[in-house]
């Protein structure tokens, strides 16, 4: 168990930066998921931490010590790679059993028969152990993968992606067992991904990249709910954050020809604005602006309703038990305190100082 | 395999097979020939048309390792009783020639060209292909400064025709003393295997993910520990291609050879050729050094033929 801090991190290739100046603290115990598109630098940042890459700036904490200069065995970190992390010639069980035969932490043979026989009863691969690794299934794999990592007691767990080469439903159920995992083991996760699904189910808090750059750290809650800038409003959520351009004056919102009573703008006069507000957000019905149905999409538990409005399209998720039909129209109003307002210049949101 | 063939499959199935067969007997009727000349008595070497069938001896062997001198007339009675078996064998067939040297085995040129053949072609293609292997991945794993210019300029050792540099080679060993040692011959061979070790080696280590030495490094290992646990064992397929091709070079190798040693450090290629000038040529005597001359490459191959088929498909089938 340990706390990691990244101090004013970047990293250049080649004078190329895939890492601007990134500021990280994750506490004792913290299930940290760092969400990022590809090429986001997620795996820098991972492999930096774990002391495969060195900063070009700044300085990496581990555990209250600077390990910035400290090689990779030194540091004490496990690392479930995004792929070729199984060695083909050996046995799961040699996978398993080569951490812990580490030459600079020795561990009785006894000691790791046992180890062995608890993470293949955790992971559920005891049947697995003798095959060679080239003869599983890409959940088997990606178990053993995992199981490599924790057969080991480091001071982190570091995690690339481990999830994505899966089918949806194995990774619904390894997200699951990943995190009850985390929490019986009480010990500190990073874990990458760019699956925003995943990161908002998984994280105790969430970080989300973009560029090389930390844009937002926070509980899910507080990145679904309150995005610091369009690029995060847009990131999560499915479907996504209805993102509407227009000004505000006088308590109300005025977007193109549609009009919302959005009172409390303060700072938020005279200026071009975009008004962000979640599907789940909008009012369909009672009193609002006439909106015509163009599109409905069942998804079992809700529906989501597809709009368009003073020529501007919208999209409101709806309880599947509210019958619309393609062509109808329906006023649509919006739960005015739920309203993300971002400047239109910056994209940056006017709680967050936009 | 799929049992079902249509006709037309069936015929171009049969014409493979026969056209495999021609081209293999083409190939195969050198090495034949040569077997076959190896266990001859010597009269039965040179008829026209040549003798397919015939009753095997070793005398060509024994007249290949001992030295021997020629006789008037057939050995005496007393000779011939003296001499061990194999010896008889020789007389058996015929000819009118004598152990050399007062009743004791001398052995002939041949034994120490073969054996040093076997130390400098071994040496070198160890050399060679160690060398070529740490190179390759410094290369593969490691930004180099300038590593196009200096894979280049390795290649291109190999670019000039031997016979090019022999004679300034020949004036510089001259100088050095390297002339007829074997530690010269080996100098040169690891020298010439070596651009092609680096080139095929770095080939079939960029194909060994690096992610693979990453994990044993967060594992706790050291990148040397990780060389040799991992980054090795993966490597063995191309490792094993390389070394029998240096080391078919090495043991073929005969210009430099020829003109670089003369008799402590000769090997067998430009041996067993000057063995035609010395009087009427004995073809089995011949046919024998080079039948033994090609055992080891054959015992070689084999041993590694595993490893060889994947690893001269360069990677192409490997996982
Ligand atoms: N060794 C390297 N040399 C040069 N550029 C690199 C190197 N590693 C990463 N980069 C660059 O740094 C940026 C971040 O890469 P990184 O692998 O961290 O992205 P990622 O977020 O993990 O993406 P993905 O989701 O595709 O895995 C990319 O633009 C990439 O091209
Ligand atoms: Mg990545």
């Amino acid at each position: 168990m340990a706390h990691i801090e990244l101090k004013g991190v970047s990293k250049s290739f080649a004078g190329v930066p895939a890492i601007r100046d990134i500021d990280l603290d994750i506490a004792d115990g913290e299930f940290f998921v760092l969400l990022g598109e590809t090429g986001a630098g997620k795996t820098t940042t991972l492999r930096m931490i774990a002391g495969l890459e060195k900063p070009t700036t700044g300085r990496v904490w581990i555990d209250g010590q600077d390990v910035t200069d400290w090689g990779a065995a030194a540091r004490d970190v496990a690392l479930v790679l995004q792929q070729y992390s199984l060695y083909p010639r050996y046995t799961v069980r040699q996978n398993l059993e080569f951490p812990l035969r580490s030459p600079i932490r020795p561990i009785a043979e006894a000691e790791i028969a046992t180890r062995i026989a608890k993470v293949a009863a955790t992971l559920r691969i005891e049947h697995l152990l003798d095959r060679k690794t080239d003869r599983l299934s890409g959940g088997e794999m990606q178990r053993v993968s995992i199981g490599r990592a924790i057969v080991r007691t480091p001071k982190v767990f570091l995690m690339d992606e481990p999830l994505s080469a899966l089918d949806a439903k194995l990774r619904e159920a390894l997200r699951g067992e990943l995190k009850s995992l985390q929490m019986d083991l009480g010990e500190t996760f990073l874990f990458v991904t760019h699956d925003q699904v995943e990161a908002m189910s998984m994280g105790d808090r969430v970080g989300v990249l973009n560029k090389g750059a930390l844009v937002q750290v926070g509980s899910p809650q507080e990145i679904y709910g309150n995005p610091v800038n369009t690029f995060v409003a847009r990131a999560v959520g499915t479907p996504a954050m209805n993102l509407l351009t227009g000004v505000w004056a006088g308590g109300r919102a005025e977007l193109g020809a549609m009009v919302f009573d959005h009172p409390g703008g303060q700072g938020a006069a005279g200026r071009g604005l975009v008004f962000g507000v979640r599907p789940e957000d909008l009012v369909l019905g009672g009193d609002g602006v006439e909106a015509v149905v163009t599109d409905i999409e069942n998804h079992g538990v809700e529906k989501i309703i597809s709009l368009s409005a003073g020529g501007q399209a919208l999209r409101a998720t709806v309880p599947v038990t509210v019958k619309f039909l393609r062509g109808d129209t329906v006023p649509v109003g919006w739960q005015a305190a739920r309203v993300v307002v971002f400047d239109a210049k910056s994209g940056q949101s006017l709680r967050h100082g936009g | 395999m799929a049992a079902v063939r249509t006709k037309g499959e069936m015929l171009r199935h049969r014409l493979s097979i026969i056209s495999l067969l021609v081209i293999l007997a083409l190939f195969l009727a050198p090495i034949f020939w040569i077997t076959a000349t190896a266990f001859k008595p010597r009269n039965l070497a040179t008829t026209v048309p040549p003798t397919v069938f015939f009753q095997p001896e070793f005398s060509p062997f024994v007249k290949l390792m001992t030295k021997r001198s020629q006789l008037r007339s057939a050995p005496t009675a007393e000779v011939y009783n003296a001499a061990p078996w194999w010896e008889q064998t020789v007389f058996d067939g015929g000819e009118k020639v004598v152990r050399s040297g007062k009743g004791e085995v001398q052995l002939s040129g041949f034994p120490s060209r073969f054996l040093n053949s076997l130390i400098i072609a071994i040496t070198s293609t160890v050399l060679a292909v160690g060398m070529g292997t740490i190179t390759a991945y410094g290369f593969s794993r490691f930004k180099v400064a300038g590593e196009d210019d200096w894979l280049f300029f390795i290649l291109s050792t190999r670019m000039l025709p031997p016979v090019v540099v022999a004679i300034p080679m020949f004036l510089m060993y001259r100088v050095v003393g390297l002339n007829d040692t074997h530690l010269g011959l080996i100098i040169l061979y690891t020298a010439f295997n070596l651009s092609f070790s680096v080139w095929l080696m770095k080939g079939f280590i960029d194909e060994i993910p690096k992610e693979y030495e990453d994990a044993a490094l967060v594992d706790g290992y050291t990148r040397m520990q990780a060389f040799f646990r991992i980054v090795l064992p993966e490597a063995a397929t191309g490792i094993a291609a390389t070394a029998v091709f240096c080391f078919i070079t090495a043991w073929n190798e005969y210009a430099f050879a020829l003109i670089m040693t003369n008799k402590r450090a000769q090997t067998a290629p430009p041996f067993i050729p000057s063995q035609v000038g010395s009087g009427l040529p004995d073809w089995t005597v011949i046919a024998a050094g080079t039948f033994l001359f090609l055992v080891p490459v054959a015992i070689f191959t084999f041993l590694l033929r595993n490893h060889l088929l994947r690893g001269m498909s360069f990677g192409a089938i490997r996982k």
